[in-house]
């Protein structure tokens, strides 16, 4: 097993914080990072490049090529009876307005796609049930696809995205939240072992909006999200949480990036992840940037895993890069470590049997997490999809079939 | 009635330098209703005892011998020696972020019956049993020893002892860190569950404080890794005055 946290390493389990002046200045400054709508401003990586370092890009490059089909997924989705949803051409001028793509995935997914879906919560309208997507993969052809979740000024909604099936998919989300908007977007990738799935996530947030992301990853080869958040005006907030369990040879990749570019804007990342078995492989890269005008940014990030098994790698790389001294606050943390032993213990000692007492211990690292997601219907299934995943874990465990 | 046995029983722990021997021969005998005392001064190897008996994968068993009724308790896992009806009160009890107190006690109960409580007398006898160790009710909802002062995590060590009803139980240093108030009601908790279990007690402490509220049967004085003196409860009165001194001779006292 090996442990990396990069610069987190140095506080082996503590939270610390950074002021103006001691920020670290991480190897790719995302103020600098490029962005753009054009393929050719993107190239094809390596793997040596500083987003691509941990990535298994052998098994991605399906999703890097300028062509890709549209047809490999389909996309139903049951909305809100308040919610409106349509299929759009890639002309559509609400299309591309929440950022643009920042990697290599993110530019070919808009590059490719033919049309979007559109969920829209109309001004003022309140939500009264959620709205589920469902993205099902229907063949192994590379494919894009396009999402837009728009909720209109003063609306409130929560929006359940679910990726199942096989696939080789690259996907991306747009997230527009006006002003004094609340949406929860909760996106879980449950799909079957073969998928190799890339997603962007771009949002936006306005005056006032508040957005909480949620990001849940089971299934699947390779999964590699990167949610991005930007804000639009003033006293916005978001909120991105994260819950990922890596199995055996499974890559998971959450990449986060939230840009003050507003002042008095908050934001709060929280994800946290499993791992067990031969070749699992967790990274999560969370970066922070907050401009010189975004005063009053009040920030903080945390990853936690969770090692279940030898033969496991979690690396986990917090970035603050910080251009103002005027801030509320802003820090991070991040942790990864072993099943811990004298826990073990305590429960065997109460005569509860050693796999009983690692489902306990593994179900209350993720328990703060899931109730802090605060759709009960989400949570339950969460909870679910975590005891199905420890009914697998406990013969990687315990070595039994 | 039931009946501890260790005999000659020998403990090392591992360090960097290699194993390291704590316990040297321990001989001792626990009957049903029995509350024996050990005592002794730092680092003689009680609280070895106390994990070596519980089955702390950190201490290795190189000799002699533990059976509870004539089983083998060495040859058992840790949650066996529990379900066989041992129950360590910790001198440090674990933190288990996320897993909260009711459910941690019921699935214990369960775990150690064998079946699951009867959710109604069980909600009862736990609220009741929270009520007489002082315990708020709202503790059901916290995570396991999480953000619990000194004092909250023993009377949830003794909670467990009256939930669990065990055979025996082994309470290391449950008096070490608690004021007045507390070790009282502690003490009355432990003297409870003397009365409606009969539960054979061994009480490991380092002071003769405690033994005011619980009462020895019988006092052993641990040194250097096995038993020096035994004796009834005067034995404690007469380290109470003179301490460890005479055991020793290096001046370690009874602070």
């Amino acid at each position: 097993m090996s442990l990396t946290t990069d610069h987190s390493r140095a506080v082996a389990d503590g939270a610390h914080s950074h002021s103006f002046g001691q920020g670290v200045v991480p190897a790719g400054s995302r103020a600098e990072r490029l962005t753009s709508f054009d393929l050719a401003d993107i190239p094809v990586p390596t793997g040596r490049e500083e987003e691509w370092r941990f990535s298994p890009v052998a098994r991605l490059q399906p999703l890097f090529a300028a062509e890709l089909g549209t047809d490999g997924v389909t996309v139903e989705v049951v909305p809100a009876p308040e919610v409106k949803v349509e299929t759009v051409d890639r002309d559509d001028a609400r299309l591309g307005t929440a950022g643009k793509p920042g990697d290599r995935t993110a530019v070919t997914a808009w590059n490719a796609f033919a049309q979007s879906t559109v969920v829209t919560i109309p001004a003022e309208a309140v939500a009264s049930e959620v709205t589920a997507v469902r993205v099902s993969g229907v063949s192994k052809d590379a494919t894009a696809a396009h999402l837009l979740i728009h909720a209109e000024r003063f609306s409130e909604a929560v929006v359940v995205v679910d990726h199942v099936g096989d696939a080789l998919l690259t996907e991306t989300v747009e997230i527009v939240v006006d002003e004094g908007a609340h949406l929860t977007v909760v996106s879980v990738q449950d799909w079957a072992d073969g998928a190799v799935h890339a997603s962007s996530h771009r949002s936006s947030v306005g005056r006032d909006g508040r957005l909480k992301h949620v990001v849940v990853t089971f299934g699947g080869d390779v999964v590699r999200i990167t949610p991005d958040a930007s804000f639009t005006g003033e006293g916005a907030e978001v909120e991105m949480d994260g819950l990922y369990f890596a199995d055996t040879d499974q890559h998971q990749e959450h990449r986060l990036f939230v840009d003050h570019g507003q002042p008095r804007c908050k934001s709060r990342v929280t994800y946290k992840g499993a791992l067990q078995g031969v070749g699992a492989h967790a990274v999560w890269v969370g970066d922070v940037l907050i401009q010189h005008h975004a005063e009053g940014t009040d920030t903080y990030e945390l990853n936690r895993n969770l090692v279940l098994s030898d033969g496991a790698r979690a690396d986990s790389v917090p970035n603050l890069e910080i251009e103002t001294g005027e801030i509320e606050g802003a820090g991070h943390a991040s942790a990864t470590g072993r099943f811990d032993d004298e826990q073990l213990f305590y429960l065997q000692s109460r005569g509860i049997p050693e796999a009983d007492a690692r489902r306990l211990v593994v179900r209350g690292f993720f328990a703060e997490l899931i109730e802090q997601i605060g759709v009960p219907a989400v949570q339950d299934r969460l909870l679910a999809s975590i005891e199905a995943e420890l009914e697998k874990s406990m013969s990687v465990i315990t070595g039994e079939a | 009635m039931s009946t501890l046995e260790i005999r000659d029983l020998h403990v090392s722990v591992e360090t960097k330098e290699g194993a390291k021997p704590i316990l040297r021969g321990v001989d001792l005998t626990i009957a049903s209703g029995e509350t024996h005392a050990i005592m002794g001064p730092n680092g003689s190897g009680k609280s070895t005892l106390a994990s070596a008996l519980a089955g702390h994968p950190k201490y290795t068993v190189t000799s002699g011998t533990v059976t509870l009724d004539g089983q083998d308790v060495l040859a058992m896992t840790v949650d066996e020696r529990a379900r066989a009806g041992l129950f360590l009160a910790m001198q440090y009890p674990v933190e288990v972020p996320g897993v909260s107190v009711a459910n941690f006690l019921r699935t214990a109960k369960t775990a150690i019956t064998g079946e699951a409580p009867k959710l109604r007398t069980w909600g009862k006898e736990v609220k009741g049993a929270m009520e007489n160790l002082r315990i708020d009710p709202a503790f059901g909802e916290r995570s396991v020893n999480e953000g619990f002062s000194g004092g909250e995590k023993k009377r949830h060590e003794i909670l467990q002892l009256e939930l669990f009803k065990p055979h025996f139980a082994i309470l290391d240093e449950t008096d070490s860190g608690l004021d007045v108030d507390a070790l009282r009601i502690v003490s009355e908790g432990v003297n409870r569950a003397k009365e409606t279990t009969d539960v054979g007690v061994l009480l490991i402490t380092h002071y003769t404080r405690i033994l005011r509220y619980i009462k020895p049967d019988f006092v052993h004085v641990f040194v250097d890794g096995r038993i020096a003196e035994e004796g009834g409860p005067e034995l404690a009165e007469r380290l109470e005055n003179e301490g460890y001194d005479r055991f020793v001779g290096t001046g370690a006292t009874m602070a």
